[in-house]
Protein backbone atom coordinates (compact mmCIF):
# COMPACT_ATOMS: atom_id res chain seq x y z
CA UNK A 1 0.00 0.00 0.00
CA UNK A 2 1.10 3.53 -0.32
CA UNK A 3 0.39 6.20 1.30
CA UNK A 4 1.72 9.08 -0.72
CA UNK A 5 3.10 9.60 -4.01
CA UNK A 6 2.47 11.49 -7.40
CA UNK A 7 2.21 10.64 -10.64
CA UNK A 8 3.01 13.28 -13.15
CA UNK A 9 2.41 12.88 -17.09
CA UNK A 10 3.74 15.39 -19.53
CA UNK A 11 2.42 15.29 -22.40
CA UNK A 12 0.03 12.25 -23.13
CA UNK A 13 0.79 10.59 -25.75
CA UNK A 14 -1.65 8.59 -28.76
CA UNK A 15 -4.27 11.31 -28.39
CA UNK A 16 -5.62 13.94 -30.59
CA UNK A 17 -3.57 16.98 -29.39
CA UNK A 18 -1.99 18.11 -25.90
CA UNK A 19 -3.14 17.31 -22.70
CA UNK A 20 -0.80 15.90 -19.17
CA UNK A 21 -1.98 14.97 -16.09
CA UNK A 22 -0.99 15.46 -12.15
CA UNK A 23 -2.40 13.08 -9.72
CA UNK A 24 -1.72 13.60 -6.06
CA UNK A 25 -2.39 10.69 -3.36
CA UNK A 26 -1.87 11.61 0.82
CA UNK A 27 -2.32 9.23 3.23
CA UNK A 28 -3.93 6.70 0.90
CA UNK A 29 -6.55 9.41 -0.02
CA UNK A 30 -6.66 10.28 -3.62
CA UNK A 31 -6.12 14.22 -2.79
CA UNK A 32 -6.53 15.53 -6.83
CA UNK A 33 -6.68 14.43 -10.08
CA UNK A 34 -5.83 17.32 -12.42
CA UNK A 35 -6.48 16.17 -16.34
CA UNK A 36 -4.85 19.78 -17.84
CA UNK A 37 -5.53 20.38 -21.49
CA UNK A 38 -2.62 22.27 -22.48
CA UNK A 39 -3.25 22.47 -26.57
CA UNK A 40 -3.66 26.25 -27.07
CA UNK A 41 -6.83 28.33 -27.49
CA UNK A 42 -7.57 29.78 -30.71
CA UNK A 43 -10.94 31.82 -29.78
CA UNK A 44 -12.84 30.83 -32.92
CA UNK A 45 -15.81 31.82 -30.95
CA UNK A 46 -14.65 35.41 -30.71
CA UNK A 47 -12.78 34.84 -34.62
CA UNK A 48 -16.33 33.92 -36.27
CA UNK A 49 -18.06 37.46 -35.02
CA UNK A 50 -19.02 39.65 -37.67
CA UNK A 51 -18.30 37.06 -40.49
CA UNK A 52 -20.66 35.88 -43.28
CA UNK A 53 -22.70 32.96 -42.31
CA UNK A 54 -21.49 31.14 -45.79
CA UNK A 55 -17.69 31.88 -44.67
CA UNK A 56 -18.33 30.21 -41.11
CA UNK A 57 -18.88 26.43 -41.67
CA UNK A 58 -15.22 26.38 -43.65
CA UNK A 59 -13.47 28.39 -41.10
CA UNK A 60 -14.55 26.37 -37.88
CA UNK A 61 -13.62 22.97 -39.67
CA UNK A 62 -10.07 24.46 -39.03
CA UNK A 63 -10.94 23.85 -35.30
CA UNK A 64 -10.21 20.07 -35.90
CA UNK A 65 -7.96 18.10 -38.69
CA UNK A 66 -9.30 14.88 -37.50
CA UNK A 67 -12.95 15.16 -37.51
CA UNK A 68 -13.02 18.59 -39.30
CA UNK A 69 -16.02 17.06 -40.92
CA UNK A 70 -18.50 17.41 -37.91
CA UNK A 71 -17.84 20.94 -37.26
CA UNK A 72 -18.65 21.44 -41.06
CA UNK A 73 -21.31 20.04 -40.61
CA UNK A 74 -22.68 20.83 -37.42
CA UNK A 75 -22.05 24.55 -38.21
CA UNK A 76 -23.60 24.02 -41.64
CA UNK A 77 -26.69 22.82 -39.67
CA UNK A 78 -27.16 25.24 -37.08
CA UNK A 79 -26.48 28.06 -40.18
CA UNK A 80 -28.96 26.49 -42.43
CA UNK A 81 -32.03 26.55 -39.12
CA UNK A 82 -30.97 30.27 -38.44
CA UNK A 83 -32.07 30.97 -42.34
CA UNK A 84 -35.30 28.52 -42.62
CA UNK A 85 -33.15 26.81 -44.80
CA UNK A 86 -34.31 22.85 -45.58
CA UNK A 87 -31.86 20.97 -47.66
CA UNK A 88 -32.87 18.61 -49.99
CA UNK A 89 -33.38 14.49 -49.40
CA UNK A 90 -30.11 14.56 -51.77
CA UNK A 91 -28.08 16.93 -49.59
CA UNK A 92 -29.01 15.08 -46.51
CA UNK A 93 -27.80 11.69 -48.24
CA UNK A 94 -24.62 13.46 -49.38
CA UNK A 95 -23.92 14.68 -45.91
CA UNK A 96 -24.59 11.30 -43.92
CA UNK A 97 -22.41 9.44 -46.56
CA UNK A 98 -19.50 12.57 -45.83
CA UNK A 99 -19.75 12.23 -42.00
CA UNK A 100 -19.33 8.30 -42.64
CA UNK A 101 -16.27 8.62 -44.56
CA UNK A 102 -15.42 10.43 -41.34
CA UNK A 103 -16.49 8.16 -38.71
CA UNK A 104 -14.93 5.33 -40.79
CA UNK A 105 -11.42 7.24 -41.36
CA UNK A 106 -11.33 8.48 -37.95
CA UNK A 107 -12.58 5.17 -35.84
CA UNK A 108 -9.85 3.38 -37.43
CA UNK A 109 -7.18 5.91 -36.67
CA UNK A 110 -8.16 5.83 -32.85
CA UNK A 111 -8.47 1.43 -32.60
CA UNK A 112 -5.45 0.44 -35.13
CA UNK A 113 -3.36 3.16 -34.54
CA UNK A 114 -4.04 4.60 -30.83
CA UNK A 115 -5.88 1.55 -28.94
CA UNK A 116 -4.32 -1.47 -29.99
CA UNK A 117 -0.99 -0.64 -28.78
CA UNK A 118 -2.19 -1.13 -25.98
CA UNK A 119 -4.10 -4.22 -26.23
CA UNK A 120 -1.36 -5.93 -28.41
CA UNK A 121 1.18 -4.36 -25.23
CA UNK A 122 3.18 -2.45 -27.48
CA UNK A 123 4.64 0.97 -27.29
CA UNK A 124 3.47 2.07 -31.06
CA UNK A 125 2.15 0.67 -34.29
CA UNK A 126 5.88 1.35 -35.38
CA UNK A 127 6.86 -1.93 -33.31
CA UNK A 128 4.45 -4.29 -34.23
CA UNK A 129 6.07 -7.44 -35.15
CA UNK A 130 5.49 -9.48 -38.16
CA UNK A 131 2.72 -11.18 -37.55
CA UNK A 132 0.92 -8.15 -36.14
CA UNK A 133 2.01 -6.25 -39.48
CA UNK A 134 -1.13 -7.60 -40.81
CA UNK A 135 -3.23 -5.49 -39.14
CA UNK A 136 -1.06 -2.63 -40.03
CA UNK A 137 -2.35 -3.18 -43.29
CA UNK A 138 -5.82 -3.43 -42.55
CA UNK A 139 -5.66 -0.20 -40.66
CA UNK A 140 -4.38 1.36 -43.70
CA UNK A 141 -6.84 -0.20 -46.09
CA UNK A 142 -9.74 1.00 -43.40
CA UNK A 143 -8.44 4.24 -42.82
CA UNK A 144 -7.95 5.26 -46.75
CA UNK A 145 -11.71 3.08 -47.76
CA UNK A 146 -13.01 6.09 -45.41
CA UNK A 147 -10.90 8.51 -46.55
CA UNK A 148 -11.96 8.03 -49.89
CA UNK A 149 -15.65 8.24 -49.26
CA UNK A 150 -15.37 11.46 -47.67
CA UNK A 151 -13.43 12.69 -50.99
CA UNK A 152 -16.11 11.24 -53.34
CA UNK A 153 -18.72 13.20 -51.54
CA UNK A 154 -16.22 16.26 -50.23
CA UNK A 155 -13.87 16.70 -52.69
CA UNK A 156 -11.47 15.77 -49.98
CA UNK A 157 -10.65 13.88 -46.83
CA UNK A 158 -9.87 16.95 -44.51
CA UNK A 159 -11.82 20.37 -44.64
CA UNK A 160 -13.82 19.24 -47.73
CA UNK A 161 -14.42 21.98 -50.38
CA UNK A 162 -17.25 20.92 -51.72
CA UNK A 163 -19.54 20.77 -48.54
CA UNK A 164 -21.71 24.26 -47.74
CA UNK A 165 -24.76 26.01 -46.70
CA UNK A 166 -27.65 24.11 -48.46
CA UNK A 167 -26.54 22.00 -50.72
CA UNK A 168 -23.36 20.56 -52.55
CA UNK A 169 -21.52 22.29 -55.38
CA UNK A 170 -20.20 18.99 -56.62
CA UNK A 171 -21.82 15.69 -57.28
CA UNK A 172 -20.07 11.95 -56.94
CA UNK A 173 -18.50 10.47 -60.21
CA UNK A 174 -20.09 7.57 -61.04
CA UNK A 175 -17.07 5.61 -61.97
CA UNK A 176 -15.40 6.86 -58.61
CA UNK A 177 -18.59 5.67 -56.86
CA UNK A 178 -18.21 2.17 -57.89
CA UNK A 179 -14.53 2.16 -57.14
CA UNK A 180 -15.17 3.04 -53.46
CA UNK A 181 -18.19 0.67 -53.34
CA UNK A 182 -15.15 -1.85 -54.25
CA UNK A 183 -13.21 -0.42 -51.56
CA UNK A 184 -15.67 -0.33 -48.67
CA UNK A 185 -16.96 -3.97 -49.44
CA UNK A 186 -13.21 -5.19 -49.42
CA UNK A 187 -12.20 -3.25 -46.42
CA UNK A 188 -15.24 -4.99 -44.58
CA UNK A 189 -14.00 -8.05 -43.80
CA UNK A 190 -11.30 -6.63 -41.85
CA UNK A 191 -13.34 -5.67 -39.73
CA UNK A 192 -14.82 -8.66 -38.11
CA UNK A 193 -11.41 -9.08 -37.02
CA UNK A 194 -11.55 -5.40 -35.40
CA UNK A 195 -14.55 -6.20 -33.53
CA UNK A 196 -13.35 -9.45 -32.70
CA UNK A 197 -10.16 -7.78 -30.89
CA UNK A 198 -12.05 -5.82 -28.93
CA UNK A 199 -14.66 -8.15 -27.64
CA UNK A 200 -11.63 -10.20 -26.61
CA UNK A 201 -9.71 -7.38 -25.26
CA UNK A 202 -10.03 -8.54 -20.94
CA UNK A 203 -9.56 -4.23 -20.21
CA UNK A 204 -12.12 -3.60 -17.81
CA UNK A 205 -13.04 -0.27 -16.38
CA UNK A 206 -16.89 -0.58 -14.97
CA UNK A 207 -18.68 2.79 -13.43
CA UNK A 208 -22.21 3.55 -12.67
CA UNK A 209 -22.35 6.25 -16.05
CA UNK A 210 -25.31 8.71 -17.51
CA UNK A 211 -24.70 8.11 -21.13
CA UNK A 212 -25.95 10.91 -23.44
CA UNK A 213 -26.26 10.48 -27.47
CA UNK A 214 -28.05 12.36 -30.74
CA UNK A 215 -30.40 8.96 -31.63
CA UNK A 216 -31.25 8.78 -35.29
CA UNK A 217 -33.63 7.00 -36.88
CA UNK A 218 -31.32 5.55 -38.94
CA UNK A 219 -28.12 5.62 -37.45
CA UNK A 220 -26.89 8.37 -39.18
CA UNK A 221 -25.22 11.07 -36.71
CA UNK A 222 -26.90 13.78 -38.05
CA UNK A 223 -30.68 14.32 -37.17
CA UNK A 224 -32.56 12.78 -34.40
CA UNK A 225 -33.76 13.34 -30.72
CA UNK A 226 -30.85 13.63 -28.01
CA UNK A 227 -31.47 10.87 -25.32
CA UNK A 228 -30.13 9.80 -22.14
CA UNK A 229 -29.43 6.82 -20.05
CA UNK A 230 -31.89 8.43 -17.60
CA UNK A 231 -34.92 8.50 -19.67
CA UNK A 232 -34.63 11.92 -20.82
CA UNK A 233 -35.82 12.83 -24.28
CA UNK A 234 -34.53 16.28 -26.02
CA UNK A 235 -34.96 18.07 -28.79
CA UNK A 236 -31.45 19.71 -30.36
CA UNK A 237 -32.33 23.03 -29.86
CA UNK A 238 -32.97 23.01 -26.21
CA UNK A 239 -29.54 20.64 -25.65
CA UNK A 240 -27.84 23.77 -23.94
CA UNK A 241 -30.50 23.77 -20.94
CA UNK A 242 -29.34 20.44 -20.01
CA UNK A 243 -25.77 21.33 -19.48
CA UNK A 244 -23.70 23.21 -17.24
CA UNK A 245 -20.48 24.70 -18.15
CA UNK A 246 -17.91 24.13 -15.57
CA UNK A 247 -15.03 26.24 -15.48
CA UNK A 248 -11.56 24.13 -14.91
CA UNK A 249 -8.86 26.37 -13.61
CA UNK A 250 -6.03 24.19 -14.73
CA UNK A 251 -7.17 23.08 -18.29
CA UNK A 252 -7.35 25.32 -21.06
CA UNK A 253 -10.55 23.88 -21.99
CA UNK A 254 -14.53 24.18 -19.82
CA UNK A 255 -16.02 20.90 -18.53
CA UNK A 256 -19.71 19.86 -18.87
CA UNK A 257 -22.25 18.29 -16.70
CA UNK A 258 -25.82 17.12 -18.06
CA UNK A 259 -28.23 17.79 -15.24
CA UNK A 260 -25.91 18.84 -13.00
CA UNK A 261 -24.08 15.39 -13.19
CA UNK A 262 -21.20 14.06 -14.88
CA UNK A 263 -21.69 12.01 -17.89
CA UNK A 264 -20.38 10.21 -21.11
CA UNK A 265 -20.62 11.49 -25.05
CA UNK A 266 -19.50 8.97 -27.44
CA UNK A 267 -19.64 5.87 -29.26
CA UNK A 268 -20.21 3.73 -26.14
CA UNK A 269 -23.04 6.03 -25.21
CA UNK A 270 -24.85 5.90 -28.71
CA UNK A 271 -24.41 1.73 -28.80
CA UNK A 272 -26.14 1.73 -25.98
CA UNK A 273 -28.81 3.97 -26.39
CA UNK A 274 -29.30 3.29 -30.13
CA UNK A 275 -28.09 0.28 -31.06
CA UNK A 276 -31.19 -1.02 -32.34
CA UNK A 277 -30.98 1.47 -35.12
CA UNK A 278 -27.79 -0.56 -36.91
CA UNK A 279 -28.09 -1.17 -40.17
CA UNK A 280 -29.71 -4.49 -40.50
CA UNK A 281 -26.51 -6.37 -41.75
CA UNK A 282 -24.53 -5.00 -39.54
CA UNK A 283 -27.03 -6.25 -36.74
CA UNK A 284 -26.95 -9.81 -38.43
CA UNK A 285 -23.38 -9.90 -38.73
CA UNK A 286 -22.30 -8.27 -35.45
CA UNK A 287 -25.26 -10.21 -33.19
CA UNK A 288 -22.83 -11.56 -30.83
CA UNK A 289 -21.17 -8.69 -30.50
CA UNK A 290 -23.80 -6.23 -30.20
CA UNK A 291 -25.30 -7.86 -27.11
CA UNK A 292 -22.76 -6.87 -24.87
CA UNK A 293 -24.55 -3.91 -24.83
CA UNK A 294 -25.95 -2.26 -22.80
CA UNK A 295 -22.46 -1.86 -21.14
CA UNK A 296 -20.89 0.52 -18.31
CA UNK A 297 -17.52 -0.41 -19.22
CA UNK A 298 -15.93 2.18 -20.52
CA UNK A 299 -13.28 0.12 -22.75
CA UNK A 300 -16.28 -1.18 -24.71
CA UNK A 301 -15.98 2.66 -26.07
CA UNK A 302 -13.68 0.99 -28.61
CA UNK A 303 -15.54 -2.25 -29.37
CA UNK A 304 -18.48 0.04 -29.92
CA UNK A 305 -16.79 1.95 -32.39
CA UNK A 306 -15.72 -0.77 -34.49
CA UNK A 307 -19.27 -1.61 -34.76
CA UNK A 308 -19.74 1.92 -36.10
CA UNK A 309 -17.08 1.30 -38.59
CA UNK A 310 -19.06 -1.63 -40.11
CA UNK A 311 -22.37 0.15 -39.81
CA UNK A 312 -20.73 2.97 -41.55
CA UNK A 313 -19.61 0.78 -44.19
CA UNK A 314 -22.89 -1.12 -44.58
CA UNK A 315 -25.39 2.04 -45.09
CA UNK A 316 -23.02 3.72 -47.16
CA UNK A 317 -22.76 0.67 -50.07
CA UNK A 318 -26.42 0.40 -49.44
CA UNK A 319 -26.96 4.41 -50.09
CA UNK A 320 -24.43 4.52 -52.90
CA UNK A 321 -25.72 1.44 -54.98
CA UNK A 322 -29.28 2.71 -54.45
CA UNK A 323 -29.25 6.20 -55.52
CA UNK A 324 -28.35 8.30 -58.48
CA UNK A 325 -27.53 11.50 -57.84
CA UNK A 326 -28.59 14.12 -59.91
CA UNK A 327 -28.00 18.17 -60.03
CA UNK A 328 -30.32 19.77 -58.33
CA UNK A 329 -31.45 23.59 -58.32
CA UNK A 330 -29.63 25.85 -56.13
CA UNK A 331 -31.11 26.43 -53.39
CA UNK A 332 -32.64 30.54 -52.76
CA UNK A 333 -30.96 31.92 -49.36
CA UNK A 334 -33.20 34.47 -47.90
CA UNK A 335 -31.22 36.54 -45.77
CA UNK A 336 -32.46 37.72 -42.75
CA UNK A 337 -31.70 37.61 -38.79
CA UNK A 338 -32.46 34.67 -36.68
CA UNK A 339 -30.79 32.05 -34.49
CA UNK A 340 -30.00 28.06 -35.26
CA UNK A 341 -28.80 25.28 -33.42
CA UNK A 342 -26.90 21.81 -34.88
CA UNK A 343 -26.48 19.07 -32.99
CA UNK A 344 -24.61 16.22 -35.11
CA UNK A 345 -22.59 13.13 -33.76
CA UNK A 346 -18.98 13.65 -34.24
CA UNK A 347 -16.76 10.65 -33.92
CA UNK A 348 -16.28 11.58 -30.17
CA UNK A 349 -19.88 11.85 -28.96
CA UNK A 350 -22.59 15.24 -29.29
CA UNK A 351 -21.03 18.20 -30.91
CA UNK A 352 -23.36 21.49 -30.25
CA UNK A 353 -23.42 24.78 -32.79
CA UNK A 354 -25.61 27.65 -31.69
CA UNK A 355 -25.33 30.77 -34.17
CA UNK A 356 -27.43 33.98 -33.95
CA UNK A 357 -27.21 35.68 -37.75
CA UNK A 358 -27.80 39.78 -37.98
CA UNK A 359 -29.79 40.82 -40.69
CA UNK A 360 -27.10 40.98 -43.15
CA UNK A 361 -25.61 37.50 -42.68
CA UNK A 362 -23.36 38.10 -40.51
CA UNK A 363 -22.74 36.04 -37.50
CA UNK A 364 -23.40 38.33 -34.00
CA UNK A 365 -22.36 35.34 -31.63
CA UNK A 366 -21.45 31.61 -32.00
CA UNK A 367 -21.50 28.60 -29.08
CA UNK A 368 -19.84 25.31 -29.31
CA UNK A 369 -19.71 22.53 -26.95
CA UNK A 370 -17.10 19.93 -27.88
CA UNK A 371 -17.59 16.28 -26.99
CA UNK A 372 -14.28 16.10 -24.89
CA UNK A 373 -15.28 18.56 -23.29
CA UNK A 374 -18.51 17.09 -22.63
CA UNK A 375 -16.42 13.78 -20.96
CA UNK A 376 -13.79 15.97 -19.31
CA UNK A 377 -14.96 16.27 -15.47
CA UNK A 378 -16.40 11.87 -15.94
CA UNK A 379 -12.70 11.37 -17.16
CA UNK A 380 -11.33 13.67 -14.40
CA UNK A 381 -13.73 11.28 -11.88
CA UNK A 382 -12.65 7.67 -13.69
CA UNK A 383 -9.16 8.56 -13.05
CA UNK A 384 -10.02 9.35 -9.20
CA UNK A 385 -11.88 5.94 -9.18
CA UNK A 386 -9.05 4.13 -11.09
CA UNK A 387 -6.51 5.42 -8.76
CA UNK A 388 -8.09 4.84 -5.62
CA UNK A 389 -8.71 1.34 -6.32
CA UNK A 390 -5.18 0.61 -7.35
CA UNK A 391 -3.72 2.07 -4.79
CA UNK A 392 -1.68 -1.41 -3.45
CA UNK A 393 -0.21 -1.58 -6.98
CA UNK A 394 3.19 -0.40 -8.42
CA UNK A 395 2.91 3.29 -10.05
CA UNK A 396 3.71 2.96 -13.03
CA UNK A 397 0.87 -0.08 -13.50
CA UNK A 398 -1.35 3.00 -12.07
CA UNK A 399 0.28 4.84 -14.79
CA UNK A 400 -0.08 2.83 -17.49
CA UNK A 401 -3.65 1.93 -16.72
CA UNK A 402 -4.78 5.91 -16.54
CA UNK A 403 -3.47 6.04 -19.77
CA UNK A 404 -4.76 3.52 -21.46
CA UNK A 405 -8.17 4.89 -19.60
CA UNK A 406 -8.04 8.29 -21.10
CA UNK A 407 -7.33 6.69 -24.87
CA UNK A 408 -10.47 4.55 -24.43
CA UNK A 409 -12.25 7.70 -24.21
CA UNK A 410 -10.29 8.54 -27.63
CA UNK A 411 -10.48 12.67 -26.16
CA UNK A 412 -9.40 15.24 -28.65
CA UNK A 413 -8.15 17.91 -27.23
CA UNK A 414 -7.80 20.18 -30.07
CA UNK A 415 -11.45 20.64 -30.37
CA UNK A 416 -11.81 20.60 -26.29
CA UNK A 417 -9.79 24.45 -26.73
CA UNK A 418 -11.14 26.11 -29.74
CA UNK A 419 -13.04 28.73 -27.77
CA UNK A 420 -13.70 30.01 -24.73
CA UNK A 421 -16.22 32.36 -22.68
CA UNK A 422 -14.95 32.32 -19.08
CA UNK A 423 -15.38 34.92 -16.06
CA UNK A 424 -12.50 34.89 -14.19
CA UNK A 425 -13.63 35.50 -10.10
CA UNK B 1 -3.52 14.54 -40.01
CA UNK B 2 -2.67 15.04 -43.42
CA UNK B 3 0.39 12.82 -42.86
CA UNK B 4 -1.48 10.18 -41.10
CA UNK B 5 -3.29 10.00 -44.06
CA UNK B 6 -1.04 9.94 -46.49
CA UNK B 7 0.77 6.97 -44.73
CA UNK B 8 -2.48 5.24 -45.81
CA UNK B 9 -0.36 4.56 -49.39
CA UNK B 10 3.59 5.09 -47.57
CA UNK B 11 3.43 3.71 -44.23
CA UNK B 12 5.78 0.12 -45.63
CA UNK B 13 8.27 2.58 -47.18
CA UNK B 14 8.85 4.93 -44.60
CA UNK B 15 8.92 1.90 -42.35
CA UNK B 16 11.80 1.22 -43.47
CA UNK B 17 13.13 4.90 -44.86
CA UNK B 18 12.51 6.94 -41.73
CA UNK B 19 13.43 6.33 -37.79
CA UNK B 20 10.68 7.90 -36.32
CA UNK B 21 12.26 9.45 -33.12
CA UNK B 22 9.34 11.70 -31.95
CA UNK B 23 5.71 11.42 -32.69
CA UNK B 24 3.50 11.52 -29.77
CA UNK B 25 0.45 10.76 -31.75
CA UNK B 26 1.85 7.36 -32.57
CA UNK B 27 4.36 6.59 -29.67
CA UNK B 28 4.56 7.12 -25.92
CA UNK B 29 8.63 7.21 -26.06
CA UNK B 30 10.80 9.15 -28.10
CA UNK B 31 13.36 12.27 -27.56
CA UNK B 32 14.12 15.63 -29.32
CA UNK B 33 17.82 14.93 -29.78
CA UNK B 34 20.26 14.70 -32.90
CA UNK B 35 17.35 14.61 -35.32
CA UNK B 36 17.68 15.06 -39.15
CA UNK B 37 15.00 16.62 -40.05
CA UNK B 38 12.16 18.07 -37.91
CA UNK B 39 8.20 18.79 -39.18
CA UNK B 40 6.76 20.95 -37.26
CA UNK B 41 2.84 21.65 -37.29
CA UNK B 42 0.98 24.83 -35.75
CA UNK B 43 1.67 28.36 -34.69
CA UNK B 44 3.30 29.42 -31.48
CA UNK B 45 0.87 30.98 -28.93
CA UNK B 46 2.43 30.61 -25.52
CA UNK B 47 6.21 30.82 -24.25
CA UNK B 48 6.35 27.11 -23.47
CA UNK B 49 5.66 26.63 -27.31
CA UNK B 50 8.01 28.24 -28.31
CA UNK B 51 10.55 27.24 -25.99
CA UNK B 52 9.99 23.79 -27.38
CA UNK B 53 10.16 25.36 -30.68
CA UNK B 54 13.54 26.70 -30.34
CA UNK B 55 15.06 23.56 -28.66
CA UNK B 56 13.73 21.46 -31.57
CA UNK B 57 15.46 23.71 -33.93
CA UNK B 58 18.78 23.39 -31.98
CA UNK B 59 18.31 19.59 -31.87
CA UNK B 60 17.09 19.24 -35.88
CA UNK B 61 19.73 19.85 -39.01
CA UNK B 62 16.86 21.03 -40.74
CA UNK B 63 13.37 22.54 -39.99
CA UNK B 64 10.06 21.96 -42.35
CA UNK B 65 7.01 24.19 -41.40
CA UNK B 66 4.09 22.08 -42.45
CA UNK B 67 0.70 23.24 -42.61
CA UNK B 68 -0.76 26.69 -43.24
CA UNK B 69 -0.87 27.57 -39.17
CA UNK B 70 3.17 26.82 -38.91
CA UNK B 71 3.85 28.71 -42.57
CA UNK B 72 1.82 31.91 -42.17
CA UNK B 73 -0.06 31.28 -38.74
CA UNK B 74 -3.39 31.04 -40.32
CA UNK B 75 -5.94 30.58 -39.08
CA UNK B 76 -4.94 29.94 -35.34
CA UNK B 77 -3.51 34.12 -35.49
CA UNK B 78 -6.89 35.31 -35.43
CA UNK B 79 -6.90 36.78 -32.04
CA UNK B 80 -3.47 38.90 -33.46
CA UNK B 81 -6.55 40.95 -35.38
CA UNK B 82 -8.79 41.15 -32.95
CA UNK B 83 -10.64 44.57 -31.80
CA UNK B 84 -9.42 46.44 -28.79
CA UNK B 85 -12.43 45.07 -26.79
CA UNK B 86 -12.25 41.43 -28.10
CA UNK B 87 -8.58 41.07 -26.85
CA UNK B 88 -9.67 42.38 -23.55
CA UNK B 89 -12.69 40.33 -22.85
CA UNK B 90 -9.37 36.94 -23.90
CA UNK B 91 -6.81 39.23 -21.93
CA UNK B 92 -7.42 36.92 -18.48
CA UNK B 93 -6.91 33.28 -20.30
CA UNK B 94 -3.71 34.75 -22.17
CA UNK B 95 -2.08 36.12 -18.93
CA UNK B 96 -3.61 32.75 -16.79
CA UNK B 97 -2.05 30.01 -19.57
CA UNK B 98 1.27 31.65 -20.28
CA UNK B 99 0.26 33.12 -23.75
CA UNK B 100 2.46 35.43 -26.07
CA UNK B 101 1.47 39.12 -27.08
CA UNK B 102 0.79 37.42 -30.74
CA UNK B 103 0.48 34.03 -32.14
CA UNK B 104 3.83 33.89 -34.75
CA UNK B 105 4.43 31.43 -37.74
CA UNK B 106 7.32 29.52 -36.94
CA UNK B 107 9.90 31.97 -39.32
CA UNK B 108 9.09 34.61 -37.14
CA UNK B 109 10.96 32.93 -34.15
CA UNK B 110 13.53 30.46 -35.72
CA UNK B 111 14.99 29.38 -38.94
CA UNK B 112 12.96 27.83 -41.09
CA UNK B 113 14.21 24.98 -44.01
CA UNK B 114 11.17 24.39 -45.92
CA UNK B 115 8.21 25.04 -46.20
CA UNK B 116 4.44 22.96 -46.38
CA UNK B 117 1.91 25.38 -47.00
CA UNK B 118 -1.90 24.85 -47.16
CA UNK B 119 -4.73 23.76 -44.87
CA UNK B 120 -4.63 20.87 -45.33
CA UNK B 121 -0.96 20.77 -46.04
CA UNK B 122 -0.44 20.21 -49.69
CA UNK B 123 0.64 16.41 -50.12
CA UNK B 124 2.37 16.75 -53.26
CA UNK B 125 4.42 19.23 -51.76
CA UNK B 126 5.37 17.70 -48.78
CA UNK B 127 6.24 14.18 -50.53
CA UNK B 128 8.74 16.68 -52.75
CA UNK B 129 10.42 17.77 -49.65
CA UNK B 130 10.53 14.38 -47.40
CA UNK B 131 12.25 13.14 -50.56
CA UNK B 132 14.73 15.95 -50.92
CA UNK B 133 15.69 15.20 -47.22
CA UNK B 134 15.89 11.47 -47.68
CA UNK B 135 18.63 12.50 -50.24
CA UNK B 136 20.26 15.05 -48.73
CA UNK B 137 20.85 12.47 -45.87
CA UNK B 138 21.44 9.77 -48.04
CA UNK B 139 18.71 7.51 -47.11
CA UNK B 140 17.58 6.74 -50.71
Amino acid sequence: MHEDFEISIEGLSKIEGHASLDVKVRKGKVEYVKLKISQSKRFYTQAIRGKMFQSVPQLVSRICGTCSIAHLTCCTEAVEKALHVEPSSQTSLLRKLMTYGMMIRDHAMHLYLFSLPDVLGKDSVLDFDERQHELVHHAFEVKKAGNDLSKLIGGRAIHPPYAQVGNFSHLPDKNETKQVIEELKKVRSNIFELVRIFYDCPFTFRKRTRFVALTTSDFSFLEGMIKSSQGLIIPESNYWEHLHRVIIPYSQASGYEFEGKDFMVGALSRINLNREKLHKETRRDLAKYIRMFPSENIYHNNLAQAIEVMHCIDHSIEILENTDFKKENNKKIKIKEGKGVGVIEAPRGTLYYAVDLDKEGKILYGNLVIPTAQNQIKMENDIRTLVSRNLDKDKNFIQYEIEKLIRAYDPCMTCATHFLKVKWL
Amino acid sequence: MIFLELMNNHFFDWEKLIDFKYFKLLKSKGEIKDLDVAFVEGAISTFKEEKKLKEIRKNSKRLVAIGSCAVDGNPSNQRNFFSDDTKKEIKMVLDNFGHRDKVSALNEIVTVDENVPGCPMEEDRFLEVLNKYLKEFKVV
